[in-house]
Order: C-alpha cells, then sequence, then structure tokens
C-alpha cells in the first residue's frame, strides 16, 4: 500500500518536474514508455528495495548522498522520500509561538575555524591560569607556614659527581620551599663542584673539608658523616632555622618528601628504600638454598597497629655478607649502614646553640665532635631514640632511594666535562669533504699541576681518504683507514691533592 | 589617647571581620554564600512550608515495573523512583487529602527498559493516562483543580513529551492531561515545547555513593586544563554529524583535537571521576537532549561546568545563580572556545571555584539514599512550597471543564 502511495505521488511530482513534459504525459499514459521514463521507474522500484532491505535510516543516507552531488539534482528528485531529506537540508524551526527562536531542530553545520590549531598565545594563558589555580590550591590545602629546608650534601669530585649531584640539584631546584643547600666537599672546594652547583639557583654554601676522600667504603662513610657532623656546625653557626634533610649526592628524593619533611617537629625517620647494585650472578644461586623469603629492602621506622614507633627496620644484608664491596670501585654490592643519615630529618634548632626550648632528651653538638668512635646516625645526637616522629604514614611509604655507584678508580674524565681540546676522532666519518686539506697539528701545551698521568695521544694522521664517491672505494677503505683533522687529546683528571 | 586609639581600631576591624560573612571558612577551604534569584533558599527547610499526599496507585504502576527490571535504580532516570520513596517516608507527607497542598502520583514511565537500558518511552504517555484516569475516578482531587494541585516526575529526555527524538516529542507536545499539573523534569530549554512554565527543573540521578568513593586528596593540583569524555558523533544514529548535539560536540572536536589544553576523547577511563577533580574545566555540551549527568559530577568534583547548549535551562534555576558558577558558551562560538576560556580573568575562575566548593551546592545535586537535609529532594519541596499559594483560577468552578480527555495522537487513547 505505501508502494501504490509512493508511485501515485511519483506521477503527481513529476508533472511539476523540470523534465521534458513530453515524456511526462507519455509516463502517465503508460502506453508509450520512453527510456528515460523507464530508467526513473526502475531507479525507484530499486530504491524501494533498498530501503526496505537496509532500513529506513540507511537508505535515507545513501539517498542523501546521491541528492547532494550537485544542487540541480534537487529540483530533479522524482522521490518523495528523497524530497523530503533534501529538503532537511535548511532548518526546519520549530512549531513555538515565541519570539527570537535561537535552537531549531534540523541538520546543522560542524563549525570550524580557519586554522583548527592551538594558538601559542592561548596555550601560555592557559599555563598561567592552571598556575594561578596551583598555587591558591596549594595556599589552601597544602602545608601552612612552610619551613625552610636545609639539604646537606657531602660530596667530592669524581667521574660519577656530575651525574650523582645534578640528580639531587634537580630534585632540589623542584621542591617547591624555601631551600637552603649545604655542600661538603671532600679535598676542599673544586672548580668541578661548584661549576655543578652554580647552576642550581638555589642558595648554597659550598664549603670544604680538609681531608680527601678514602679508597674504601668504610673509610668513605666515616669521612661522610663528619662531614655531615661539619655542615650540622655551620647550621648552628649562621643560626639557619627550618628542617634539616641528609641528600646524598647519589640518593633519588621524591618530591612528597620535601612535603612530608614539613610535619617533623623535632626529629623524624622516614622508610629509605635501599637499592644494592649487584653484579655477580652467584647471587641468584645462593638463593635456591635459603628458605627465607627476600628480605624488603628498605630501612626505616616500625610502627605498631597505633601508629606508635617500636622500632627500627633495617635491611638485612647477612646475604651479601663477604660479597660486599670493600674498595670504591669493586664490582660487588655496596651495603648501607644499620641507620642511613639519609632517612632522618632534623628540626634545625636541635643543633642551636643556646635556645631555651630545646628539648633535655637532645645532647649538644659539641659534645659529639669530639667522639672517637664514627657517629653513625643522627639517633647518636639523642639520648634517647622513643622520640623519633615517624613519617610518611608511619614509614609505609618510602620516600627516597638510597644508591652507592661509583666508577673504577683509575677513570678519568675530563674537567667540568668540558671536551677541550677536541678529541681524536676514532671513528672516521665516511664522507670527507676536504680531500686535499692539510693535516693539522696544532701544539698542545695543556699542562696540569701534579696531575698524575696524563695520556697524549697524538695520532698520526695518515694520507688522505679520497672522498668515496663511489662505491667501489668504500670497501676498500678498510685498508686506508684515515684519521681526517687529528687532534691531540688530552684527558686528564684533575683530581687535586693536598 | 593611645590605647583608646587602638581600641577602636580593634572593634572597627573584627566588624569588618565579622562584615565578611560572605567568606565562609570550613574545613580550610574558604566557600561563598550561594544565592540565586529566589534569594539565598538552597538550606531552606521545606518541612512545615507545604503538605504533600502521595496517591496509593495499584502496585503495577510502580512496584512491579521496577520488580521487572531493577536497573531502573542507577540509571540517571532513577529520581523517579526515589522521589517516590522520600515522600514515602517524609515530615511533609499527609495521609489527610484535605490538608494537602499538593498531590504527588507514583507512576514509574521511564522504567521500560532496552536490553541495553535505555527507556523505551512508547508506552509512557499511555501509562500516565491511565493512571490519571484512576486518581480522577477514585478521588474528587484531580476534578477539583484538574491537575493544577498536582504534581508528576517526568525525567525523560524530554520531559512529558515522552520521545527521545526532538523532532518526535515537538510533535507529540506536553501530554494534554498534563497541561496543568506542575512537571518535575530534568529537561529544560527555554521557548520549547516540552518545558511548560512553571515546571522545576532537577538534575540527573547520579550515584552519589560511587562518586564519594572516588574522592581524591583536595590539594592535588589541578593541572588539566579542560577536560571531556564522550561521544562526539553519534555513529549509529547520525553518522555524517549535524543533528546529534546540534553539531556542537563535533566542532568541539574538529577544532580542538590536537590542542594539548584539551583533553578531551571518546574513551571510557576507570579514572573518570579522579580526571575531573584534577581539571579546572569540565564541558557539559549536549547531546541529544540539552541535559546531562556531566553537571553533576562537574559540580561535586568542583571541576567548573563549561555548557554549551543554546537556551538551556539548568537545575534548581531560581534557587542556584548557573551564570556565577558555570561558563556558558554559545553553540556558535565553539570554535573559539579556547580564546573565551582563557580570557576569563583569574579571580573569576578562583571565585567559581570557591562557590562549587560550597557543601550546599554539591549537597543540592544530588540524591542520597537516605535524603539528608539540602539535598534535590528538599529542593524540589522547596520549589514547590514556592509555587504556594496556588492560583484562584487553580481550583476550577463545579462543572467547569478545561482538559480535553481525547487530545493527542490516537496511540496514546488505548489503554495501558
Amino acid at each position: 500500500m505505501k508502494l501504490s502511495a509512493l508511485q501515485q505521488s511519483y506521477l503527481n511530482r513529476r508533472s511539476n518536474s523540470f523534465r521534458g513534459s513530453a515524456q511526462l504525459d507519455s509516463a502517465a499514459d503508460g502506453s508509450v514508455k520512453s527510456p528515460a521514463a523507464v530508467f526513473w521507474l526502475v531507479l525507484h522500484g530499486v530504491c524501494c528495495l533498498i530501503s526496505l532491505v537496509l532500513g529506513f535510516r540507511f537508505s535515507r543516507l545513501v539517498f542523501f548522498f546521491i541528492f547532494s552531488t550537485s544542487a540541480t539534482n534537487l529540483y530533479t528528485a522524482p522521490f518523495r522520500g528523497a524530497a523530503e531529506i533534501a529538503s532537511h537540508l535548511d532548518v526546519r524551526s520549530t512549531p513555538v509561538t515565541g519570539a527570537a527562536d535561537r535552537v531549531v531542530v534540523g541538520r546543522h553545520g560542524i563549525r570550524i575555524r580557519p586554522w583548527p590549531h592551538p594558538d601559542p598565545v592561548e596555550v601560555m594563558k592557559a599555563h598561567q591560569i592552571l598556575e594561578r589555580v596551583q598555587r591558591e590550591q596549594r595556599a589552601l590545602f597544602g602545608v601552612k607556614n612552610p619551613r625552610t629546608v636545609i639539604a646537606v650534601t657531602p660530596t667530592y669530585a669524581r667521574t660519577f659527581q656530575k651525574l650523582h649531584l645534578t640528580g639531587v640539584m634537580h630534585s632540589l631546584m623542584l621542591v617547591p620551599y624555601d631551600l637552603v643547600w649545604i655542600v661538603v666537599e671532600a679535598g676542599g672546594v673544586t672548580n668541578e663542584t661548584a661549576s655543578i652547583i652554580a647552576k642550581s639557583g638555589l642558595r648554597t654554601i659550598h664549603v670544604g673539608f680538609r681531608q680527601t676522600m678514602p679508597n674504601s667504603w668504610e673509610g668513605r662513610h666515616k669521612l661522610e658523616s663528619r662531614m655531615r657532623l661539619h655542615a650540622l656546625g655551620i647550621v648552628r653557626e649562621q643560626k639557619l632555622d627550618g628542617v634539616v634533610m641528609f641528600a646524598d649526592d647519589s640518593n633519588m628524593h621524591s618530591m612528597e618528601l620535601f612535603d612530608e619533611i614539613q610535619n617533623v617537629k623535632w626529629i623524624g625517620a622516614v622508610s629509605v628504600g635501599i637499592l644494592l647494585h649487584s653484579t655477580d650472578s652467584s647471587a641468584t644461586i645462593q638463593r635456591e638454598g635459603e628458605e627465607e623469603s627476600t628480605p624488603m629492602p628498605v630501612q626505616g621506622p616500625a610502627c605498631n597497629a597505633t601508629n606508635k614507633l617500636v622500632g627500627w627496620h633495617t635491611f638485612n644484608s647477612l646475604r651479601y655478607a663477604g660479597r660486599s664491596a670493600v674498595y670504591i670501585d669493586d664490582r660487588a654490592p655496596v651495603l648501607p649502614r644499620k641507620l642511613e643519615w639519609s632517612g632522618f630529618v632534623l628540626n634545625s634548632r636541635l643543633v642551636w646553640k643556646d635556645v631555651d626550648d630545646k628539648p633535655e632528651w637532645v645532647k649538644d653538638l659539641d659534645e659529639l665532635d669530639g667522639a672517637g668512635e664514627e657517629v653513625e646516625s643522627p639517633l647518636s645526637l639523642l639520648k634517647t631514640t622513643s622520640m623519633v616522629e615517624p613519617l610518611g604514614n608511619c614509614g609505609r611509604q618510602v620516600l627516597l632511594w638510597w644508591l652507592r655507584v661509583e666508577a673504577r678508580s683509575d677513570s678519568k674524565f675530563p674537567a667540568q666535562w668540558i671536551i677541550d681540546p677536541p678529541l681524536d676522532i676514532t671513528v672516521p666519518s665516511k664522507r670527507t669533504p676536504w680531500p686535499d686539506a692539510p693535516p693539522e697539528l696544532p701544539s698542545n701545551e695543556k699542562m696540569s699541576d701534579g696531575a698524575q698521568t696524563q695520556d697524549q695521544q697524538i695520532n698520526k694522521h695518515s694520507t688522505k681518504t679520497k672522498t668515496p664517491r663511489t662505491r667501489r672505494s668504500r670497501t676498500k677503505r678498510r685498508h686506508d683507514t684515515k684519521v681526517i683533522g687529528v687532534q691531540a687529546s688530552t684527558l686528564s683528571v684533575s683530581e687535586q691533592q693536598n | 589617647m593611645g590605647p583608646l586609639k587602638w581600641a577602636l581600631l580593634g572593634v572597627l576591624l573584627s566588624a569588618s571581620l565579622f562584615a565578611i560573612d560572605s567568606v565562609e571558612l570550613r574545613r580550610n577551604q574558604p566557600t561563598e554564600r550561594i544565592s540565586g534569584s529566589a534569594g539565598d533558599v538552597l538550606e531552606d527547610d521545606p518541612v512545615g512550608r507545604l503538605k504533600v499526599f502521595v496517591y496509593e496507585l495499584p502496585s503495577k504502576y510502580n512496584k512491579k515495573i521496577l520488580q521487572k527490571d531493577p536497573r531502573c535504580l542507577n540509571h540517571m532516570f532513577a529520581a523517579e523512583i526515589f522521589m517516590h520513596r522520600f515522600l514515602l517516608s517524609s515530615p511533609v507527607r499527609t495521609l489527610n487529602p484535605e490538608e494537602a497542598d499538593w498531590f504527588y502520583t507514583p507512576v514509574y514511565t521511564t522504567c521500560d527498559l532496552t536490553p541495553n537500558g535505555l527507556p523505551l518511552p512508547f508506552k509512557s504517555p499511555r501509562m500516565m493516562r491511565s493512571a490519571i484516569q484512576l486518581i480522577s475516578a477514585n478521588w474528587p482531587y484531580w476534578n477539583r483543580t484538574e491537575g493544577a494541585d498536582h504534581f508528576f516526575v517526568v525525567p525523560h529526555d524530554f520531559g512529558a513529551c515522552f520521545h527521545y527524538q526532538e523532532e518526535k516529542a515537538i510533535e507529540r507536545g506536553i501530554l494534554p492531561l498534563l497541561q496543568r499539573a506542575t512537571l518535575v523534569q530534568t529537561f529544560g530549554q527555554r521557548n520549547h515545547v516540552c518545558l511548560k512554565e512553571g515546571s522545576i527543573t532537577i538534575p540527573p540521578y547520579a550515584p552519589p555513593q560511587k562518586m564519594h568513593t572516588h574522592l581524591i586528596p583536595d590539594k592535588t593540583p589541578r593541572s588539566i586544563f579542560v577536560y571531556f569524555r564522550g561521544l562526539f558523533y553519534d555513529v549509529g544514529n547520525d553518522p555524517e554529524g549535524g543533528y546529534y548535539a546540534r553539531g556542537a560536540r563535533a566542532a568541539v572536536w574538529e577544532n580542538f583535537k590536537d590542542n594539548p589544553l584539551f583533553d578531551i576523547s571518546t574513551e571510557h577511563p576507570t579514572t573518570y571521576y579522579e580526571d575531573m577533580q584534577r581539571a579546572v574545566f569540565c564541558l557539559c555540551p549536549l547531546g541529544w537532549a540539552p541535559w546531562s549527568p556531566r553537571l553533576v559530577e562537574a559540580v561535586i568534583f568542583g571541576c567548573i561546568p563549561v555548557i554549551i547548549a543554546d537556551d538551556i535551562v539548568l537545575p534548581f534555576a531560581d534557587a542556584i545563580p548557573w551564570e556565577e558558577i558555570g561558563v556558558f558558551v554559545d553553540e556558535e562560538d565553539v570554535p573559539k572556545l579556547d580564546t573565551i576560556l582563557t580570557s576569563i580573568p583569574p579571580e573569576v575562575i578562583l571565585r567559581k571555584q570557591r562557590l562549587l566548593a560550597n557543601p550546599s551546592m554539591k549537597q543540592a545535586m544530588l540524591f542520597p539514599q537516605p535524603a539528608q537535609p539540602g539535598d534535590a529532594f528538599h529542593q524540589v519541596l522547596n520549589g514547590l512550597a514556592r509555587k504556594l499559594p496556588h492560583d484562584k483560577n487553580a481550583f476550577l468552578k463545579p462543572g467547569e471543564k478545561v482538559l480535553n480527555w481525547t487530545a493527542g495522537p490516537v496511540g496514546d487513547l488505548k489503554p495501558w
């Protein structure tokens, strides 16, 4: 029934279409069918079949695409269904009596601006808005009255110093609170360290310590403790106010650590993750024979169920006994002490002289200076360890990681990591732009006082390679390994020895 | 003279502090009082201001439908069910219809769900009609006013037009029998057939417990500038775009898909609620209907809603000054959305965040179980209370008839 209604309307419409009426009359007659009429009839039938099969929505789509190819087609659309769709191209207003109806039903265009890409000015403004919002959040929900963070770092100039110290420096640069960085350097102040910390933009106190760093881990730990005590002496002298934390130069700190230490009252302890660099595979073989579970590589306060400090959790280093590193460049895991300094934070007033509200369970700093044995951790400052506050959700959060990685003792690195004079070329480039340039031999007068070894490798250049314009010569190059642009190189270790 | 001067200064200072009562400090978070065009009404208590009589309909209109498909309790149209439950045990309920100001008919018209969970509105007009025939036959109160002191909860896409397609809904118009009643609906658009004068717009239902389990610490910095998750093109129903959302969502995608400030995509991440709490602006564009649960989610999570829907009427518009809380963007201005949002001064943004932080604002958007003071149920009752006393032409003279019981499409007249 629907089909016949469509046919009827189709015939009615035909009389209004643009096509020649002669054809229409003949079609209406039904007696003589012109090819065009037959064609349209057939097409109509096919489209109806498509509608039935695929459903109204999809066929509507198909018709829309067919008839939207050119505007004139709209007028020649004899099918009522398609015509309806075509008229939907104009937005139809809702049948509501209302003044200035802005919202209409129907198909709308998708508005795209001429250059739909980020505008850098807008991006900058958005970032400023974000910054302002976050500042407000910090003011509302962050730490009230943040205290200055006093970071104490013992260091000495060596190959890995730049790596470690840059890491600590970047962490400290991100701290959103005021910061004072006390860098104590074994062997005296050097330009190496000074050049690294100068880039931080932080307030730094760079002091030298008379002794040079020994070659064994034992000795190194002892010396570092003494350097830290020296730094505490500076805190005392200058009456620096804030929270003292020990940022060893090869440790990695999380930003939450600095938020957490703001909560310390007098002395606090955090959990430190212990990362051991194990190099030999014998460790795995050993483990099969053991029954106990692998120890947690964490050092820190241990709490009971009511979140009170009941003891300390230290790293179980028994399995590494006898296989740990003794000298700094040993290829063996480096063991931490029982309790590392970096796991403690102090209120700087604990080390001040003549402060009235210092609690009575803390010893004076001077008493430790003369101590013959090593001060292993800040706990030696206390008469009783029960007053230590466990931080980081009572030690459940590990906020920093302890790691010791050093290079071989004979490793050399360029002073301040600046390559001057330029290095030799060890791998020649495939194409040389200067086939006929004479070899250069600049004079190489770099002297370093008391430098231990000076490796001077002056490569005698040889003939130049012909630029391998043909493939053939590339294979030949193996015989003509050349070094172009030779320079002598000097790699020296700027280790100052007093 | 000295101490007197200081005392005077002290008095002046404390006086000025008390005058700034617009900034309350609750849990260290300054908020601002919210007062809309009807005044400072968000925290009004409706108890004592109105009385509601709940008709006892046979359970085929409510309980049996719910038993057949319990999914109705979780979808965004669940307000009709929870409103019924709230009214049954509320102090505003009265068992004496003679003293009632408002009459409530508990009929769940949006509970006929497809396997996918979408409600089919085809039987809803007949169901509503059947319910009204029942109450007009068994109680005299409908005929007394022809529904002018009755209210119905119709939370479907286009309210009492009972269709999901806008063209069809406009064609049908509001059910003629509800012509004089007050409609409580989620749909709101100015100059639209399906929004009657005097309707109360409510937020869509969003599950409060689920949202509260996804709260993250307040101090997590808001680092996303604009956030949106949802469809831009409805490929099932409108493949080439232009119909869905009047082309606005597609425009958002085309203009900002490679903009790093806009975190927009069609994914369904499990961290959706957490991400909203890390965003400054949350887009709430229209879809097939102008309203969406995103508004509720944005308000709960403190993200400033960016409403892209021309002429939309937001929930409780007389109690909540939405202009001051959200950002309204015309659909034709979508290509300039980034300029619009970045040109808002930071103080205005901070003020909007303070308003959003107001707990009464968040409470007003929720339908908690059990009901709590200031929640959306109470806002509905407040809205009804504000409409009292009834107009004098609400009560018909005996014998006067206004409603045409046979109006509407033929299919609606079939009994349910």
